[in-house]
């Protein structure tokens, strides 16, 4: 009976999890769409939701502490329940990436883009979708899932390597490019590192399954 | 599964145990107890801990007794041989029960009583040993100004670390705790908890917890038994946050037991 509850308040822990992830995938979606629009408006929207974000960060974090102090997890129930501490922080900070391209948005104002952009929503779409496939695999403990997204983060490291030698040639042909070209450059930065904590959870969903705790690409 | 280490206070090779009635067995049981550490042993009821226990202090009846193979070593000399001296024996394991059981006499003479009885009757060498035996069982400092009040007068929780200071007082090697803290409040519980992880210093204790939360907070090593059987051993924690056995992932989580 105790057992029984135990693992509903698991799923439903797992469920706020995946919901949480999507908020954070939306709004770094919505980050670049409006900077693409240069829609200020919509950023400003991107910061607020952030702020959200970050509050119910706290929230899941003291409900896993609640079910920590009443369950007193063992083996495998205390790697999900110390994982679900590390993902909730994890998204968290790739929240903040979104709204770091938010911020630059609104600090261009009525500046126009440097070039319209093609390949930073499309590092976007694939990071975001890359972090959705990451949690999917984390609740379902799915291994093999979760051993094969890692690579896919080359794909995200070649978009922004593109980007950087695009702007680079940018900012060699016309020096009053730099700012423009800075922004972008950012904005790119940002969106390798949100893939890159995406690796991350991936190595969760190896320690909750395997108890092996380390750098996924040890365990490829 | 045992990895033989130069530290090792007791080894257990080997080992069967039947009783005459069939009721509870262990089945070649190999396990090594770390010296200066806390080893638990621990499983659902009727695994065979106590057995074990028992065995290792010869305390089980030889008449209940209807099988008994393979060796227990405290050090080198095997603890099973029919030639081995049980007093002696039972003077460097010490043994300590669920219940406390203190005799009707002082707190004082609940210590001195063993030594008395070997033959030591110099007042300032029995001080001592209360005193040494008492501070060492975390006791000391509560009652060192009533040791002459009757020990039933103690609370459980008392009563029990006298049981652990008593058993102190004989200089034992190793001292063997069986569910010490079951019918302790939590305060007294980790009163006791506290005291083991100092005596471990000086001792080699093997410890049954009277639960998994106590299984992990005082293990050192850890022994998982299951219907007689030894399921699994790590030493360190690493039972307690990935296990290798589903048997004991089964049981650590909660599924059974």
């Amino acid at each position: 009976m105790l057992r029984k509850s135990f693992e509903s308040e698991i799923q439903n822990m797992k469920n706020e999890i995946l919901a949480f992830g999507s908020m954070v995938e939306q709004n770094l979606l919505e980050s670049v769409d409006a900077l693409k629009t240069r829609d200020v408006n919509r950023s400003h929207k991107v910061v607020e939701v952030d702020k959200i974000i970050n509050k119910k960060r706290f929230e899941l974090e003291n409900e896993v502490m609640i079910l920590i102090a009443t369950q007193q997890p063992m083996a495998k129930d205390l790697r999900l329940l110390s994982s679900f501490f590390e993902i909730i922080s994890e998204l968290e900070r790739m929240g903040d990436y979104a709204k770091g391209i938010g911020v630059i948005n609104i600090r261009m104002g009525s500046e126009e883009l440097l070039k319209p952009l093609v390949d930073i929503p499309r590092m976007a779409e694939k990071s975001a979708d890359m972090a959705h496939r990451a949690l999917v695999a984390f609740i379902n403990e799915d291994v093999e899932a979760a051993k094969s997204i890692p690579a896919e983060d080359d794909e995200v490291d070649a978009l922004y390597n593109q980007i950087y030698r695009e702007l680079i040639t940018y900012i060699i042909s016309d020096p009053k490019a730099i700012e423009k070209a800075n922004w972008l450059l950012w904005v790119a930065h940002n969106l390798e590192r949100f893939a890159d904590r995406v690796i991350n959870i991936c190595e969760r969903t190896l320690f909750v399954v395997n108890g092996r705790l380390g750098e996924i690409e040890d365990a490829l | 599964m045992v990895t033989p280490a130069m530290t090792d206070k007791i080894k257990i090779e080997g080992f069967s145990l039947q009783y005459q009635d069939g009721t509870e067995t262990l089945r070649n049981v190999n396990l090594s107890i770390e010296k200066n550490a806390i080893t638990v042993l621990f499983g659902p009821a009727g695994g065979g801990k106590s057995s074990l226990l028992r065995s290792i202090n010869r305390l089980n009846d030889p008449e209940d007794i209807k099988q008994i193979d393979g060796h227990i070593f405290l050090d080198s000399e095997d603890i099973l041989s029919p030639k081995v001296d049980l007093i002696n024996l039972r003077r460097k394991i010490g043994m300590v029960f669920a219940r406390p059981v203190v005799l009707p006499l002082t707190i004082r003479k609940n210590i001195t009583y063993g030594l008395e009885v070997m033959g030591e009757h110099n007042k300032a060498r029995l001080d001592d040993a209360v005193e040494r035996s008492l501070r060492q069982a975390a006791l000391w400092e509560e009652i060192n100004h009533r040791l002459d009040d009757p020990a039933v007068a103690l609370s459980g929780g008392q009563q029990q670390r006298l049981c652990i200071a008593r058993t102190l007082a004989l200089e034992p090697d190793v001292i063997m705790l069986d569910e010490p803290t079951s019918g302790l409040d939590p305060i007294s519980t980790g009163k006791v908890e506290n005291s083991l992880q100092e005596l471990k210093k000086q001792y080699t204790i093997i410890l049954v917890p009277h639960s998994v939360q106590q299984a992990a907070r005082t293990a050192d090593n850890a022994a998982f038994f299951l219907q007689g059987e030894l399921i699994e051993f790590s030493r360190g924690k690493g039972i307690f946050t990935a296990p290798t056995v589903k048997k004991t992932e089964d049981y650590v989580t909660g599924r059974f037991g």
